[in-house]
């Protein structure tokens, strides 16, 4: 096996037995960014959430604490939300990601849940607001699913989840806001969960 | 961070020959606690081996058994219903844990190899840890020991391990498969960490050219009645100061037939001693069972400047988590 600084290559049991100079590096697959089909960087170092600002000039993912412990990074890759600081951008080739950018059409209506932010005052600088945003709209697909939390009070009960205030705290714990529009935030969430339903 | 190679291997035999036996190669699965700690300065491993995307995801069933694949999100173990309804305890443990976000990202594997929270090992600031620098001394022992061991510790290292997972899988004897150039191998979950003794630096039993496949859960029908208490600073999103994993065996009466006990926060890998579920045996799940057990089970137990506290919130929470456990339907 040959690694090539910076390179996305791909190994197979039989590739990485031959000898090195018969690998050829696998070219560079993309990765699809709020729909449009983008080229990864040459860094290996570069993380998630430095491509999306400085690669590609998508700057409302914001890097608070760059350790995944605020949450003003998250971002949807194939749906699930993740803290785009903690993972290398390389490491994504072929996912889909969608940031605070990609959750309304330019254009097009707000996303619910952002329509439920502003109808409800959830943010007051807006610092983390995208990342609350990213989180909020998993979370809702989280609770459709069915998937519990530690706020589920019976995890052994397979079924839908019903979105008390409780849990939603606990499912959007991983953003803070250090403006502490938190009981806002919780009133969006639960709005905007209420409108799904309907 | 400092600069890396990084490969994407495709197939378990290719991670494992790119992987060769040498220290400064890491494989990279969720990410979470690596690439923190390269940022931090405290890992700064020349070749990353991409394992993320081999087909080692899967929950599976057999011969009353789970199988969980060691790439399966921390978030999907604790969803499955397998995991919920069979091994409660697991799925709570997982839940307790980290953030939605990080759940999404972690596997089981990293799970298990995720280094301590110490101040002093995650801080390069510190000359003193033998973690990072063996034979450099512990920074902690003469400082803040609010979140450190009060069991199984050594003068060279005090740290804890940081899983509320395995905690929960040291309760349920889970297995853990490896697979190595010699083939593959199983480790009991309570073997698989270590001690810190003289070698804090060494923290499992697996071996650099291992990795990590699958965790395996044995059949433990009485399983069901499990639960995972956690005790910590505040109420979502911190790691345990002191945390328990029961799961009961309850006769019609009430009475304790089998328990399973282990605690999590207190020592350098989940701690469990069959002589204190013994003695819960033929009692009733009470504050004086509760007592008992704890008697045993924190034999030895020294605490150091800050976190004596750790001896009574371990004896509490002991008491509250059988009487849960017990109370369940």
């Amino acid at each position: 096996m040959k690694p090539i600084m910076g390179g996305n290559e791909a190994v197979t049991s039989a590739e990485a037995a031959a000898p090195a100079e018969t690998l050829s590096a696998v070219p560079f697959s993309g990765v699809i960014v709020n729909g449009i089909s983008r080229r990864l960087p040459d860094d290996a170092r570069v993380t998630l959430v430095d491509f999306l600002r400085e690669g590609l000039g998508l700057t409302g993912t914001k890097v608070g604490c760059d350790h995944g412990q605020c949450g003003a990074c998250t971002v949807l890759v194939n749906g699930r939300r993740i803290n785009s600081c903690l993972a290398l951008a390389i490491a994504h080739a072929g996912d889909e990601i969608v940031t605070v950018e990609g959750l309304a059409q330019a254009d097009g209506p707000l996303h619910p849940v952002q329509s439920a932010f502003v109808e409800h005052d959830a943010f007051q600088c807006g610092f983390c607001t995208p990342g609350q945003l990213c989180a909020a709209v998993a979370l809702l697909e989280e609770a459709a699913a069915g998937e519990p939390s530690a706020a589920t009070p019976d995890i052994r009960i397979i079924g839908p989840i019903s979105l008390t205030d409780e849990e939603i705290r606990e499912r959007m714990s991983g953003n803070l806001c250090r403006c502490g529009a938190y009981p806002n935030i919780v009133a969006a969430v639960r709005a905007a969960g209420r409108g799904r339903l309907r | 961070m400092r600069a890396f190679t990084y490969s994407r291997a495709e197939d378990v035999g290719a991670a494992l020959a790119a992987r060769g036996h040498g220290d400064d190669v890491r494989f990279l699965a969720g990410g979470t606690n690596l690439l923190d700690l390269m940022k931090q300065g405290v890992e700064a491993p020349a070749r990353l081996i991409d394992v993320s995307r081999l087909p080692l995801a899967d929950i599976t069933e057999g011969d009353g058994s789970v199988r969980i694949g060691a790439l399966a999100r921390n978030s999907d173990v604790a969803s499955h219903p397998l995991i919920r309804r069979r091994y409660p305890v697991l799925a709570e443990a997982l839940l307790s844990g980290a953030t939605a976000q990080l759940r999404n990202m972690a596997t089981v594997g990293g799970n298990l190899m995720q280094r301590t929270r110490c101040y002093y090992f995650v801080d390069p600031t510190f000359a003193e840890c033998n973690k990072r620098r063996p034979g450099s001394g512990c920074a902690a022992r003469e400082g803040r020991t609010r979140i450190h061991a009060i069991l199984g510790a050594s003068e060279h290292c005090i740290a804890t391990h940081p899983s509320d997972m395995a905690v929960a899988l040291a309760a349920l004897d889970a297995v853990v498969e490896v697979a190595g150039p010699a083939g593959t191998r199983d480790i009991a979950l309570m073997d698989f960490h270590r001690l810190p003794g003289t070698t804090p630096e060494v923290e499992t039993e697996l071996r650099p050219s291992e990795l990590i496949t699958a965790v395996t859960l044995p059949p433990l029908p009485f399983a069901r009645r499990s639960h995972y208490l956690k005790v910590r600073d505040r109420e979502s999103y911190a790691f345990a100061l002191v945390s328990v994993a029961v799961a009961l065996d309850l006769d019609g009466a009430g009475v304790i037939r089998q328990a399973r006990l282990a605690l999590g926060g207190v020592a350098h890998k989940p701690w469990r001693l069959e002589e204190a579920e013994r003695a819960l045996r033929g009692r009733r799940a009470d504050a004086e069972a509760g007592a008992a057990a704890a008697d045993v089970l924190l034999q030895g137990a020294r605490p150091y400047r800050d976190n004596a506290f750790k001896l009574t919130l371990a004896r509490r929470a002991i008491v509250r988590a059988l009487t849960v456990t017990a109370s369940l339907g």
